[in-house]
């Protein structure tokens, strides 16, 4: 399969015009005359259904939770990057372009991350076009501050709600177009299965949760918007519902996976603290601003944090990476706090975190500045550990948290399945091995607000007055059929082990070997241990209740059968990449320092898997670095 | 730790409720109340039963769909939290704690503890947006927003919809949540040209829901995860008289 990715002729900086000025639009009379599903209400969704809907196309647009305001993009908390030097500190179109690549170490598309930088500097507009409220300075201007992997101050915010402003800002467009009739939305109701039909996206199969009833919609295109899938580690920073069923279903019809070993371990989330943990809580990166990371310069060092002096402490990302210190990305972070951990430096109960400190920035900013900059997340702090942050350093631990992997797609955002596109966190697309702070709600909010608004006229001109099979075709049918006989046989099951148990054993199973670092011998058993837990996951699971009703065990169920299959997937790509970039650091490549060891003669290419009945093949597209030349990424 | 849980069981909207008793042990203090629940879901299911179904998504005091009454209070003992921020610390050894759903009219009961809350979407979709399209935006520096403008704009917009409000209080009465999104709004200059619409539409949408009045006890501020002040009301009431003279 050659993969395509439609990269547009011209300069980097014309690419993205001139597509617009190339690609076929639809006639605003026949817009009315399409269908088209979102799957997924969050920035990306909710952004797209929007827009999509102000453009005169016939939307239905679905989530799992009861409102799409609830989509997991509320949760971001640090902030959100555009490129509009208001500080006059350097920055550019071309610096933030130059610091995504870098920052994904240089396995991402040119054309991609310039038009990521470049669509930043108008959405912040277009925000606060639509109200979101963001800190401004007493003059009245937007303010900033920055996050990690940049020298610059490029990141806006609303105090440490900038998730939820923003997704508010989404669903209040998508409420407008509810309200007009535009955008019909399924709330709880949930994507089990993609319908293609002569090789394109014609539909999808759900089930209403709260009913149970299984129910067929048909388009003339499907746009997945469904989020990331790092709950397959059962513990991260990830809402619970988190899933990737949709774009799993999708990637069994036909759709490429690229990536998928790609995780982000976030350097700043609170220790686990019991086997019972649920998840993991994210305090935002925007606190290693001010925030000090150390732990004990002596092992073991079973003191209190106040009794140790400053000359035994160890501000290990400061010493070893000095230009960025705090601030270093957070892949390096991450690593470097299970290096100290490893190491027998970890504080706290379990001996699994390093302290963030804000002892310093208290004696220099004073506390009521540190309150306004960070003071809900010191609240959430508290009421989490019951500690006062302001009197001691915070404890924090790497947790896992984005995925950078996804449903391959090109330029147009669009699969390897015709009429079907994947936007948001659920695709593959801008951050290559490692995703920069802050640039995450940027990529779900262009993909959904600016690119594939224009994109899809470009597939939907060429369907224009061909009639669309409707979901009485027999594909819709086989689909449904499919999708029944699933539940039924989980429903039957009645073994002895929960859901949660086999939850648990898949994390641990993935956190141990398929997170932060990565080594052959690792990944070839966890590859059997994953075969051992599917296996043992459809002979002695139990799921209790009815599927005519709101249960969510079988909720739960239904996805841990999708993420066991994409844990899998992930340990093989995971096994492929014979080098370390960004998240993906395999122990066999690195410098004698321990710092990654990247291949570009053989490893530039996005890994993008097809799915063949579990025996899965991979395809390469090429990376080509036109403008910049790939570097060795320091941070020293 | 040992509890004894006395919970809200209702199969759907159709049929009656009742409490059922239930009693979990290896309870940690450490534990977040909706991990508790989580556990004793876990040893339902491995008896054969089905499991209580709550609203819950982040876990994280953000996405507001937790939301129950425990031991009478939304969101538990402590003033101004979540659910799932309620950590079992707060309980003691061998407590019985009473667990309900948000009760109100306008919250239909979908099963056990959860409840449909779409009517605060339907207040919404009538008004609580403003009418900007995509492509159109002036340079967003040239809309000039003091800081205390902003700000006090923000302590509204951060409502998280959980419902609390509602639930708490006696009239059931959606006034903090119409309100908070109406301040958040209308104090902002972008929002101002559509203030009378707003406020009209969605306070009338809010009687159509069937929420009660208000009649400023104030409980919902102090259940209200997010600190969102009564004076909101006060607000929301100043523009909707505005509104009407000038209809
Ligand atoms: C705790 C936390 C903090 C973060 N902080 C930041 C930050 O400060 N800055 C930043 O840039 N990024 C941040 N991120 C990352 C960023 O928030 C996400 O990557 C981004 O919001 C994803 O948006 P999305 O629209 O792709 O997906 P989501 O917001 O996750 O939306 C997914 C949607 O899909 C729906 N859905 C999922 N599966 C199905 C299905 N099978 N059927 C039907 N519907 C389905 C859901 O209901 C939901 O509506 C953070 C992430 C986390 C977890
Ligand atoms: S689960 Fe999101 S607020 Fe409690």
């Amino acid at each position: 399969m050659k993969l395509d990715a439609k990269i547009p002729k011209g300069e980097l900086e014309k690419k993205w015009s001139n597509y617009q000025a190339n690609c076929n639009l639809v006639n605003t009379a026949n817009k009315k005359k399409f269908d088209i599903i979102v799957v997924g209400s969050g920035l990306a969704g909710a952004g797209a259904a929007a827009t999509l809907a102000e453009l005169g196309y016939k939307v239905k647009c679905f989530c799992y939770q009861d409102s799409p305001r609830r989509a997991h993009s509320v949760a971001a908390q640090g902030g959100i990057n555009a490129a509009k030097n208001y500080q006059h500190d350097g920055d550019s179109v071309w610096r933030m372009f130059y610091d995504t690549l870098k920052g994904g170490d240089f396995r991402s598309r040119e054309a991609n991350v310039y038009r990521l930088a470049e669509l930043s500097a108008p959405l912040i507009d277009h925000f606060t076009a639509q109200g979101v409220p963001f800190a401004r300075e007493y003059g009245g201007v937007l303010s900033n501050r920055s996050f990690g992997g940049v020298q610059v101050q490029r990141t806006f915010y609303a105090r440490g709600q900038t998730g939820q402003q923003l997704l508010v800002a989404a669903y209040s467009q998508l409420s407008k177009m509810v309200a007009s009739g535009g955008v019909t939305m399924f709330t709880r109701e949930e994507m089990l299965d993609l319908v293609t039909i002569d090789g394109k996206a014609r539909g999808i199969v759900t089930r209403d949760l709260e009913t149970g009833e299984i129910k067929k919609h048909s388009a003339h295109a499907v746009v997945l918007a469904t989020g990331g899938y790092s709950r397959v580690f059962r513990l991260s920073t990830l809402a619970i519902g988190c899933n990737g069923s949709a774009i799993w279903s999708a990637h069994k019809k036909g759709a490429l996976f690229a990536g998928p070993s790609f995780t982000q371990i976030h350097p700043t989330a609170l220790p686990q603290t019991s086997e019972s943990q649920s998840k993991l809580t994210l305090m935002s990166e925007s606190l290693r601003n001010d925030g000090r990371i150390w732990v004990p310069l002596k092992a073991n060092d079973s003191r209190k944090a106040e009794d140790i002096p400053e000359e035994e402490r160890d501000y290990y990302l400061e010493r070893r990476y000095p230009s960025f210190g705090n601030l270093c990305p957070r892949d390096i972070a991450s690593r470097a706090a299970k290096e100290r951990i490893d190491n027998g430096h970890g504080v706290g109960a379990l001996k699994n975190a390093v302290y963030l400190d804000f002892k310093h920035a208290i004696a220099r900013l004073g506390e009521d500045t540190v309150k306004d900059r960070y003071g809900n997340l010191f609240n959430m702090y508290e009421k989490i550990t019951g500690i006062n942050a302001y009197k001691e350093p915070m404890l924090i631990s790497p947790a896992a948290h984005f995925s950078m992997g996804g449903l391959w797609v090109d330029y147009e955002l669009m699969t390897t399945v015709n009429g079907l596109y994947a936007i948001g966190e659920c695709n593959y697309s801008d951050h290559g091995a490692n995703r920069l702070g802050a640039n995450s709600l940027l990529q779900a909010s262009i993909d959904g607000y600016f690119i594939l608004p224009n994109t899809i006229n470009n597939y939907l001109s060429t369907e224009l007055n061909k009639e669309i099979p409707g979901v009485d075709h027999s594909e819709f049918s086989k689909s449904e059929k499919l999708v029944k006989e699933k539940i039924e046989r989980l429903m039957n099951i009645n073994g002895r082990k929960t859901v949660d148990e086999f939850h648990r054993e898949l994390g641990a199973v993935m956190w141990q070997e398929c997170a932060m670092s990565r080594n052959k011998l690792g990944l070839e058993n966890a590859i059997e241990k994953i075969k051992e837990i599917k296996s043992s996951f459809w002979n002695e699971v139990i799921v209790t209740g009815s599927d005519k009703e709101l249960n969510p065990e079988l909720e739960k169920a239904l996805r841990l059968s999708d993420f066991i299959e994409l844990a899998e997937l992930m340990c093989l790509d995971a096994l492929e990449r014979d080098e370390s970039c960004g998240a993906h650091f395999r122990e066999e490549f690195q410098t004698k320092e321990g710092e990654a060891l990247r291949d570009d003669e053989k490893y530039s290419y996005v890994s993008a898997w097809e799915y063949n009945e579990g025996d899965y093949k991979v395809h390469k597209e090429k990376l080509e670095f036109e403008y910049i030349k790939p570097t060795v990424r320091s941070y020293k | 730790m040992k509890v004894f849980f006395k919970i809200w069981r209702q199969l759907n909207s159709d049929t009656k409720g009742q409490f059922h008793d239930y009693e979990v042990d290896n309870i940690s203090s450490e534990m977040s109340f909706l991990e508790a629940l989580d556990t004793l879901n876990e040893s339902l299911v491995k008896k054969g039963e089905s499991v209580i179904a709550f609203d819950h998504d982040c876990r994280e005091g953000i996405c507001g769909q937790c939301g129950v009454f425990i031991n009478g209070r939304a969101h538990g003992p402590n003033d101004n939290t979540t659910t799932c921020q309620l950590h079992m610390r707060s309980f003691s050894q061998g407590d019985t704690i009473v667990v309900e759903p948000w009760r109100a009219k306008a919250f239909r009961v979908v099963k056990d503890l959860v409840v449909d809350r779409s009517s605060f979407d339907r207040i919404i979709q009538s008004g609580g947006f403003m009418s900007t399209k995509t492509g159109t935006a002036p340079e967003a520096n040239s809309i000039l927003i003091g800081k205390d403008v902003a700000d006090y704009s923000m302590d509204a917009a951060a409502c998280i919809g959980c419902g609390a409000c509602v639930a708490t209080c006696k009239n059931s009465s959606a006034a903090l949540f119409t309100s908070a999104k109406i301040t958040h709004l209308n104090s902002l200059p972008q929002g101002s040209p559509e203030q009378n619409a707003r406020v009209l539409g969605m306070t009338n949408q809010m009687e159509l829901e069937d929420f009660g009045h208000c009649s400023f006890t104030g409980a919902c501020e102090i259940e209200c995860p997010e600190q969102i002040s009564i004076s909101n009301i006060a607000r929301m009431n100043h523009d909707l008289l505005k509104a009407n003279l000038l209809k």
